[in-house]
């Protein structure tokens, strides 16, 4: 082949490689959003197989990272976990102890069905879009999400409590950017 | 002649002093650029159409070249010069307006993604009212608005009422009107602020001053308990499913401060920052995946069942 054609082709799959981490899909249904659509952790079931482990979402992409930033604050996870992760009341994020297990199907189910010694069940409440979304965000602290997915700005700029104060510029919200590899 | 624009978000129809003083600048700035349209197309034409009866470089045409260009740049220059100072002078009559006034209603406003929450100051705290996306006002009294966003730059545009000024971030900005006329007067965001800065409206309803004590008694007051069972079942799911994460009832356990307030629901105009109209089929769309009317905005769709969205609709009727 022609070389300038070689390099189109390189150059379209390219970009079409790098679409998946800025989709935006706002009308999706993930797995886990009815009961009749449970996420399911292993492949091993009584009789025959029917279906495979649920595919998680998001994995690889940034808007769900920086929604799941948002979330894990706005929904107070940092109440217990800290903003940066570190753990206070609940065990840190960050770490790679992992009682529950680190995998996105784990870390769905420990969201949703709440864990013994105090953490509490989300099922109904967060949505399981929404869930997925933290999901992605409480792997990426501990590093266990691909670090060419890192959104290359802060998407979620979400203030606390912004309250407009006369002459005076209002303190950031106390919450770190969502931890980057180094 | 040409006709004044009618409407509810329209510069030319103003209900209050500030955007009468804009919309005369804007009629000022017309005129004056519609006659200097027709004289430019006027030369246009001629030099376009007329027979040249002597040589360009005669002296004498060169002379009249000359003067007639320097008087054109002369009166531009002079009407500039009459733009600059009529625009000083709007710009400090606007400024002024409420200062020192006692009478001058404070309202806080923070922009968020894509929903304006709406806060009355007083200086009693029980006396504060929380609303989102509809401003009440009364007829006469000049309205400062202190304002900042909570994530990105928005701004307010009430264009029957004044002229916009910006939501920053961490910044306050405010912005002084007076409505003068009542009337529902629709704004809308004017600062790109995301997917649905197209969809993020709001309405200020100017009232008489006694319609406006009113409204403000009944915000005051937190929400009616619910009266009959079906009501009750509505409450119910309002608590136990996703709705309690984000927002607000006044007067039951809800307390989430991610969306807006919604112990006044029903007594609002429109749903979704002026998206939609306030009405139960709306409601029920919205609630069920508002993803459908407000793609990208930030509340989850709700899969509910049939009879509990039905009992949550019937709570939120009452919430008056």
């Amino acid at each position: 082949m022609r070389r300038p054609t070689v390099l189109w082709m390189l150059a379209l799959g390219a970009v079409l490689a790098g679409c998946d981490r800025e989709d935006r899909d706002f009308r999706d249904a993930p797995p886990g959003n009815s009961p009749s659509d449970p996420v399911r952790l292993s492949a091993l079931q009584p009789g025959v197989p029917l279906q495979d482990p649920s595919l998680a979402p998001y994995q690889n992409n940034a808007w769900a990272l920086a929604e799941g930033y948002r979330l894990f604050n706005q929904f107070n996870c940092s109440g217990c976990h800290s903003p940066g992760g570190g753990g206070g009341m609940g065990p840190p994020l960050i770490d790679q102890e992992w009682i529950y297990g680190s995998s996105p199907e784990n870390v769905f189910q420990t969201i949703q069905e709440g864990r013994p010694n105090g953490m509490p069940s989300f099922k109904g409440r967060i949505s399981s879009s929404d869930t997925w979304k933290i999901v992605t965000y409480v792997r990426s602290m501990s590093e266990l999400t691909s670090a060419d997915m890192w959104p290359g700005r802060a998407d979620a700029m979400q203030e606390s409590n912004p309250a407009p104060q006369e002459g005076k510029m209002q303190e950031p919200y106390e919450a770190s950017e969502p931890r980057r590899k180094q | 002649m040409i006709q004044r624009e009618r409407g509810i978000q329209s510069i030319l129809d103003t209900g209050g002093i500030q955007a009468e003083r804009v919309a005369d600048f804007w009629w000022f700035a017309f005129t004056i650029a519609a006659v200097v349209f027709v004289l430019v197309i006027a030369a246009a034409a001629y030099a376009t159409f007329h027979r040249r009866r002597e040589a360009l470089d005669e002296p004498a045409k060169q002379r009249r070249m000359t003067r007639w260009i320097a008087g054109s740049v002369g009166t531009t220059a002079v009407v500039l010069l009459v733009y600059f100072v009529v625009d000083l002078r709007l710009g400090r009559a606007e400024a002024a307006l409420g200062e020192g006034d006692p009478e001058m209603l404070t309202i806080e406003v923070t922009g968020h993604q894509w929903w304006w929450e709406v806060k009355y100051s007083d200086r009693e705290p029980s006396r504060r009212v929380t609303t989102a996306n509809e401003i009440h006002v009364p007829v006469g009294r000049p309205v400062r608005l202190k304002m900042t966003s909570g994530d990105v730059i928005h701004s307010f545009w009430v264009p029957s009422l004044s002229g916009k000024r910006d939501l920053i971030p961490r910044h306050l900005s405010e912005i002084t009107f007076r409505a003068d006329r009542e009337g529902i007067y629709r704004g809308q965001c004017a600062e790109f602020c995301g997917h649905q800065h197209a969809k993020m409206g709001l309405l200020v309803i100017a009232q008489s001053p006694s319609e406006f004590q009113s409204w403000y008694a009944r915000q005051l007051l937190p929400a009616e308990h619910p009266r009959d069972s079906v009501q009750t079942r509505g409450q119910e799911v309002f608590l136990s499913a996703a709705c309690v994460m984000c927002h607000t009832i006044r007067g039951t356990a809800a307390g989430g401060r991610v969306g807006p307030e919604l112990t006044h629901l029903a007594s609002r105009r429109t749903l979704a920052s002026a998206a939609i109209p306030n009405t139960r089929g709306h409601l029920a769309g919205w609630i069920a995946d508002p993803q459908r009317i407000k793609p990208g905005t930030r509340m989850p769709p709700n899969p509910l069942k049939s009879e509990d969205l039905q009992a949550l609709l019937a709570y939120l009727e009452t919430l008056r």
